[in-house]
């Protein structure tokens, strides 16, 4: 169902790298799996709605208003950068 | 339970901080073989303690969970504790930021003890897939303990904590609540904030206790519910004081709905369904009506909830790219000089920190949103999602309370399950339903069954109205007191 192809691609679509061997695991896993949810076809949906929020919440807003952290907060989150300069979090060049 | 060691403290016949050390003396007997616990939070822990007994010795007024020893699931965050979710890309990770439910409790002078374990960021039903040990049922220790939660259920079932937190998506708080003897609530979605807890599937995720007795489940929750500005998820809901209102003993006019379906599951282990048909016999003898009832849509549930967790899962893991937290090959080339592209930081950190199952779900959902696909599976799987939750109304109608087995079968063995994920989905037959209808559901246990000579602990499970917690918790009372 889902060939050793397909697996490469979805797995380039979501950022991970895989093996051969591992592809061809995968596309028995994932074949299993998808040929286990084909039941869903069979259930009625015509005229149904797709559920949009399962308790029904609409719009829900609060005020836009900044708040500020303590210099405590923001050096944490400084200091989870895996590769920093200063106070910057350091990257590779995106092009 | 927990009202037992409030008085204790509160009447000075032991201090918090002696009941916490003998916590962590048995976690120190116990742990090393059924390895509830990921990390622990001695120093804290005790100065907390200390801080409530400081308290009693004052007279000030504490609250019922006030220095009470707990357990908390490692995919909720602390403030300053390592938070890994178990999982390898987090190993390092300290939240700069605690949980609203943590919050809560520090409010309440909660005593944390450590972080419990789980399935890598909340994905299985066994903790077999933590990256870092397999947690050991305290009732059997060959046996798995359930998961996701199974580190929170095992350790309140070794008493290594008087109750803990877990967090529930398709049944992770109920089925190795059920698997371990212990209570499990998952309350009703938007009840409990999820700030703070590691999203795994956004619409279906709820923190929820995990505890000796429903009495200590309800105190629990009133502690922790409540809308929250920073998830806008929560709901706005009614400020009660759910352990006060147990103990409506007479429940002549709860009407239990028992669905035929879930008596012809294939794999309804013979004994498991006996424990129920007795459970729905001492509701009966009781004074409750129990109502014959059909949710034929019931059988889309598991296949519904594996397109869309896996599409909410590809989704919210794409914040695990090696960049602003978590383990990256980025961070290491700096030590080995290997030249990475962006685009390798991103494959490579993924590739390698995250595992099997967490990988094989981002595929998966990748694939049910993808382009040519997305009618398919994600939009079809949403529309059978609206299918089953109006089935669900129309039962409510009728009745109050759902009852049903918990899960199929008592614990299975370590390794039974691991080499076929498919399997493995299908322990959580009966729990998903109430997180694709976003219902709150318990876990009870109902009894025990003899699996090679030991007595494994069965759990039934009762779901609710949406937020009528109030039913679901007296009804689950009304039994427990009398077993």
């Amino acid at each position: 169902m889902l060939s050793k192809d397909e697996v490469k691609k979805i797995a380039n679509l979501a950022r991970i790298e895989i093996s051969e061997q591992e592809a061809d695991k995968y596309s028995t896993e994932l074949s299993d799996i998808l040929g286990f949810v084909e039941k869903l076809n069979e259930a009625d949906t015509d005229g149904v709605e797709p559920i949009a929020h399962i308790t029904g919440a609409k719009n829900v807003i609060r005020e836009d208003k900044v708040v500020e952290y303590s210099d405590e907060t923001k050096e944490k989150i400084i200091n989870n950068f895996p590769k920093k300069k200063d106070r910057f979090d350091k990257v590779r060049a995106v092009f | 339970m927990i009202r037992d060691l409030h008085n204790k403290l509160i009447n000075q016949e032991i201090t918090s901080e002696k009941l916490t050390e003998e916590y962590f003396a048995r976690i120190d007997e116990k742990d090393p073989e059924i390895k509830a616990y990921l990390s622990l939070n001695k120093e804290f822990a005790l100065d907390k303690a200390r801080s409530v007994d400081k308290k009693i010795k004052n007279g000030e007024e504490v609250d019922l969970l006030a220095g009470i020893p707990c357990g908390v699931k490692d995919n909720i965050c602390i403030e300053g504790l390592v938070t890994t979710a178990a999982s390898k890309i987090l190993e390092d990770y300290i939240p700069p930021y605690d949980a609203t439910v943590i919050s809560k409790l520090k409010e309440r002078d909660s005593v944390f003890l450590g972080k419990t374990n789980l399935d890598e960021f909340a994905m299985g039903a066994s903790t077999e897939n933590s990256a870092f040990q397999t947690t050991k049922n305290p009732h059997d220790t060959t046996r798995v303990p359930g998961g996701t939660s199974g580190g929170s259920t095992a350790a309140v079932a070794a008493d290594e904590c008087a109750w803990a937190l877990g967090s529930d998506t398709g049944g992770s708080i109920r089925q190795p609540s059920s698997f371990c003897g212990t209570v499990g609530l998952k309350p009703t979605y938007g009840m409990v904030s999820r700030y703070g807890l590691i999203s795994m599937a956004s619409s279906f995720d709820q923190i929820g206790p995990v505890t000796k007795t429903v009495e200590d489940a309800a105190i629990v929750l009133s502690r922790i519910a409540g809308r929250d500005l920073k998830d806008s998820t929560s709901m706005p809901t009614a400020d009660k004081s759910y352990e006060n209102l147990l103990g409506g003993a007479d429940i002549s006019g709860l009407k239990i709905g028992v669905p035929k379906e879930y008596f012809e599951t294939d794999g309804l282990d013979p004994r498991v369904r006996e424990l129920i048909e007795k459970a729905i016999q001492k509701y009966k003898d009781l004074g409750a009506q129990i109502v014959g009832i059909s949710l034929p849509s019931g059988e889309y549930a598991l296949a519904t909830y594996y397109v869309i967790v896996p599409s909410e899962v590809s989704s919210n893991m794409a914040r695990f790219d090696g960049i602003r937290f978590g383990q990256s090959v980025g961070a290491e080339s700096e030590k080995t000089g290997a030249d990475y592209t962006l685009g390798d930081i991103y494959f490579k950190t993924r590739s390698i920190y995250l595992g099997k199952e967490v990988k094989r779900r981002i595929m998966l959902g990748t694939y049910a949103l993808s382009a040519g696909y997305y009618d398919q599976y994600y939009l079809k799987a949403q529309k059978v999602r609206s299918v089953i939750k109006k089935e669900f109304e129309e039962a409510y109608k009728k009745v109050d309370i759902i009852l049903g087995p918990t899960s199929p079968t008592s614990a299975f063995r370590i390794g039974e399950k691991t080499e076929n994920p498919l399997e493995m989905y299908l322990a959580d037959i009966y729990t998903v339903t109430a997180n694709i209808t976003g219902v709150p559901a318990i876990s009870v246990p109902c009894g025990t069954i003899e699996e090679d000579g030991r007595n494994m602990p069965v759990g039934m499970q009762l779901m609710g109205k949406w937020f009528d917690e109030e039913t679901l918790l007296n009804a689950s009372y009304v039994f427990e007191q009398s077993t």
